[in-house]
């Protein structure tokens, strides 16, 4: 009896190993591909992902564990690809052997959790939004606030900062958006993947700060767009270097996109934020793609590129669906050149 | 003859507090048992164990996930107890007076509280870098890890308890060493090792730091242990901190299942152990 | 099934197939796996102190009393999330201890005896429940229960209080330090109280016969004649919950905060050593990130080695009072 209770679950072990044996070899078309990093591009990745596998594709196995998690992992060879939001210079690139292009373009959005406040109603400038981060404005009634906002009613409460806790490109781009507008941040925290925040708690991935935003009162975050709109978070608009009051949406993020110079970026090493522009939006950001040059299993980085170039050509439409911004046509055929020349 | 008034109230104290201390711990149980079934129950459906995991905004099940959970946690168990058992065994057999059975022992309880965040940062550099990927193996091994002393500790305690006069015997019947222990003291501390194997796998069922730097998570089905395995503490981990409300109550019911397997688990060794004693 | 059962004369007549070979082989593989056990621990040791080596060698001392974790300047200190372990874990003690206690006098003495099993087996149910659920509780039910009401009362009526107003004050975020503490100490009462219960149902009969014969309550029983025989052994279980307080991972990383921000309040967020380490590991990207959170696995180990030194000693002094020899 007791035997009998140890061989079959050592039975159904053995099957189970075995049975990668036996995969590999009868389904050799499909490959798994493991690619981790960035949290702002995860929900458009893992819909192109699932979208792409029911079309008789790879499995592309993305995981979100941070800007930060992608470069080290890709560096270290334990996945096949990475993304990051903080596009690596190029000499950086050049000591790892790594390509990197871009495959999408999203806003990064202040949201807010102000009882009583709707989406859009909030208007902050940059150099408020940092004196925030800093810990200088500490209420939601601070005149500043309050002189942008007329007529809206702010709570005399304690803002609840939310910012991440682990490194992040999504932290990058909102950092160096803050350096860009208020030189006390600048000298300050400066900007980084990760940065000595003066205040506030820290929410794991994109997901964390949505997921704190949502859960502690007269508290604000910043998060990818999507994001906002999947879970219809009360979003704040931002000023831009125009002057005009902008909300996030596609349109916004495309009017920044357009005026970022693409064709002199070497290896697309390039930063969008605080776009000039009437209609642009003040924190847009791209995701980034980073690949071995020399990849130790060729196989799998072919796979890898056939889903991207799948998704350059052909996910754009799901992009838009999701409430990012598809990557301009010259851009695409940019990057295919890259690709063709740079990863063999 | 009347106890004094303030020995009485100190009783009465005593008295009140030990109830409500016990009433304390077992409205803290109800609490997070009834949450987490009234938050997974929208998702406590047949799809939960046919569905693999969904991209955000779609609806979908948690089986690839069980799947490579119960396949490490086979494979931890496969490694950790043989040589649970025989650490063990040493502890209490042969190695009963030496120093090196004094050692191993307090060594085997460090390693028996050490934070398992510590196993799975050790398994990543040994396994992870060396190999160049994450894979399921790399997660069987640091459950292994943790398993490991459970079985040793329980497998130790329960030989000791056999009195020697069972030893004797065997011995006097002219049995070598090996196989008094085998068939004499094997079989009659079954019971109590079984229950410390079942509380290892209930210990490891539920753990998620070492997965995370070992198996990392799968969104896909994989059937290879030799790449990243989905498994169910990390995807209740990233779902349960992501902002889409149907992952959320996947994450609830996917804890609600391990929760029930766990508990179930110990009720087991409860069971196990009250036959186990009675002669 | 039945060819293994220990038939006296069928294995008297053979003592030469299974000899001394045999026997050696058994004894070299039991003791191969002690050593293997051995070296696990060691190995686990010193890749943890060889890792944290860097960060050693660059800030000394100071990387366990700096309080800067600056990613962006390269210096860390290891302050904030030792601070934040050993508050959260003080805290759990603090009402994990009288909580264990009281459970137990209840369970040995006050209880109705067809009682004793069930209400014994649902305490222990808490130490079954995973960590992760604990954290997925604390964060979606009872932090926003404690933002909503516990803490908004705890800073208003002690906010501003001469001495413990410090402990109390901040915005009412739910996560934070003593959120954190009350979530472990949960998690750690079954610990300590299954080992008080024990313990307290071993106090030989005629010692509590004897103070009932002279009159005592039973708080008296509790305070003069248990407590203080089985003190040893409480003491020792206070420490194994203590040590599962220190290394806790994923219920803390949930409602802690994970702040680098040291906080006189409780109500503030902060950080812990192993949420540290959680959450920052993927994405270290230098070297000497990298070390200083090994460096700070690696302190978490040692603190966790010493408390449960301090254990051992204590339940090594109860068994040679109760007379067992090893």
């Amino acid at each position: 009896m007791t035997r009998m209770i140890i061989a079959l679950p050592l039975a159904a072990l053995l099957a189970a190993c075995n049975n990668q044996g036996g995969n590999q070899a009868s389904t050799s078309s499909v490959t798994q591909v493991t690619g981790a990093g960035s949290t702002f591009v995860y929900p458009v990745l893992s819909a192109w992902a699932a979208d792409y596998k029911s079309r008789g594709g790879a499995d592309i196995n993305y995981q979100s564990i941070g800007s930060g998690g992608g470069i080290s992992q890709v560096k270290a060879g334990t996945v096949d690809f990475g993304a990051t939001d903080q596009p690596l210079a190029s000499d950086e690139l050049a000591k790892s052997n790594l390509a990197q292009f871009p495959i999408v373009i999203g806003g990064i959005v202040a949201v807010v959790n102000i009882p009583g406040l709707e989406a859009g109603k909030l208007r902050l400038t940059g150099p408020v939004l940092a004196d925030i981060y800093a810990g200088k404005i500490k209420t939601w009634n601070d005149p500043v606030i309050a002189k942008l906002n007329p007529g809206a009613s702010l709570p005399g409460a304690d803002i609840a900062v939310v910012h991440r806790s682990d490194g992040s490109g999504t932290t990058f781009n909102f950092t160096h958006y803050l350096s860009q507008v208020s030189p006390t941040w600048k000298g300050g925290p400066g900007e980084g993947k990760t940065v000595n925040w003066p205040t506030g708690v820290g929410g794991k991935g994109n997901e964390g700060v949505a997921g704190y935003v949502k859960q502690i009162p007269n508290s604000i975050g910043y998060v990818e767009y999507a994001y906002v709109i999947q879970n219809k978070m009360t979003y704040a608009q931002l000023q831009n270097s125009a002057g005009a009051f902008v909300s996030p949406s596609a349109d916004s993020f495309s009017a920044a996109a357009e005026s970022a110079d693409w064709k002199n970026a070497k290896d697309f090493n390039l930063v969008m934020t605080d776009a000039p522009g009437q209609s642009a939006y003040p924190i847009t950001a791209t995701t980034f793609v980073l690949m071995p040059k020399q990849p130790k299993d060729k196989a799998k980085s072919d796979a890898a590129l056939a889903f991207f170039r799948n998704a350059l050509e052909k996910g754009q439409d799901q992009a838009k669906k999701l409430d990012y911004v598809p990557l301009p046509a010259p851009l695409v055929q940019q990057i295919e050149a890259y690709i063709a020349a740079n990863v063999k | 003859m009347a106890i004094p008034a303030r020995r009485r109230v100190a009783d009465v104290a005593a008295f009140a507090f030990a109830t409500t201390a016990t009433v304390f711990g077992l409205v803290w149980l109800a609490w997070i048992l009834w949450t987490t079934l009234r938050q997974g129950a929208a998702a406590l459906t047949p799809s939960l164990f046919s569905q693999m995991t969904p991209p955000p905004g779609a609806t979908g099940g948690l089986i690839n996930a069980f799947y490579g959970s119960a396949v490490m946690i086979l494979l931890g168990l496969v490694i950790g107890t043989p040589i649970g058992v025989a650490a063990g065994t040493y502890l209490a057999e042969h190695g009963r007076y030496t120093r090196l059975a004094a050692i191993v022992s307090f060594v085997n309880d460090i390693l028996l509280s050490a934070p398992s965040i510590v196993v799975g940062l050790f398994v990543y550099e040994l396994v992870v870098r060396t190999a160049g990927h994450f894979s399921g193996y790399a997660g069987a091994l640091s459950l292994a890890m943790i398993l490991l002393p459970i079985v040793v500790r329980t497998t130790e305690e329960s030989l000791r308890l056999i009195p020697d006069q069972m030893r004797e015997a065997g011995f006097a019947l002219g049995l070598p060493r090996w196989r008094v222990t085998r068939q004499i003291l094997y079989k009659a501390a079954l019971s109590a090792i079984l229950t410390g194997i079942l509380l290892g796998v209930a210990r490891i069922a539920g753990e998620t730091a070492p997965l995370l730097f070992t198996a990392l998570n799968n969104q896909f089905w994989s059937s290879s242990l030799n790449g990243p395995l989905a498994n169910v503490p990390v995807v209740i981990f990233q779902y349960a901190m992501s902002p889409y409300d149907e992952w959320h109550t996947l994450a609830w019911a996917g804890a609600f299942v391990l929760t029930a397997f766990v508990l179930i688990l110990n009720i087991l060794v409860r069971l196990l152990a009250r036959k186990g004693n009675q002669p | 099934m039945n060819a293994t059962a220990a038939d006296p004369a069928e294995l008297a007549s053979s003592p030469r197939k299974s000899g001394a070979g045999a026997d050696r082989a058994f004894q070299l593989i039991t003791a191969g796996a002690a050593w293997l056990v051995l070296l696990l621990l060691g190995g686990v040791a010193v890749s943890m102190a060889w890792g944290g080596r860097l960060a050693f060698k660059t800030f000394g001392w100071h990387f366990v009393t700096g309080k800067d974790w600056d990613v962006v300047g390269g210096k860390f200190g290891a302050f904030v999330p030792i601070y934040g372990t050993l508050v959260t874990s003080a805290i759990a003690l603090m009402i994990a201890v009288p909580v264990s206690i009281g459970i137990a006098l209840f369970l040995t003495d006050i209880a109705p005896r067809w009682t004793r099993g069930p209400i014994a087996i649902a305490i222990e149910l808490l130490a079954a429940i995973p960590s992760i659920i604990y954290g997925m509780w604390g964060l979606f039910v009872f932090a926003p229960f404690m933002a909503a009401h516990v803490e908004p009362w705890l800073s208003g009526h002690f906010g501003n209080k001469p001495l413990i107003g410090p402990l109390f004050s901040g915005p009412p975020i739910g996560i934070g330090m003593l959120t954190a503490g009350i979530v472990l100490g949960i998690m750690v009462i079954p610990f300590i109280s299954s080992v008080a219960r024990e313990v307290f149902s071993a106090v030989p009969a005629p010692l509590k016969e004897s103070a009932v014969a002279l009159g005592s309550t039973r708080w008296e029983i509790l305070s003069r004649v248990t407590l203080p025989y089985t003190r040893s052994a409480v003491i020792g279980a206070i420490f194994l919950g203590l040590g599962r307080a220190l290394g806790e991972t994923m219920a803390v990383t949930f409602v802690l905060g994970n702040a680098h921000d040291l906080s006189a309040s409780l109500l503030m967020p902060s950080n812990s050593i192993a949420a540290a380490i959680a959450n920052e590991f993927t994405e270290a990207d230098t070297d000497l990130y990298r070390s200083s959170l090994i460096a700070l696995g690696f302190l978490l180990f040692v603190v966790t080695f010493v408390v449960l030194t301090i254990a051992k000693l204590m339940l090594l002094r109860l068994n040679r009072q109760l007379g067992r020899t090893h």
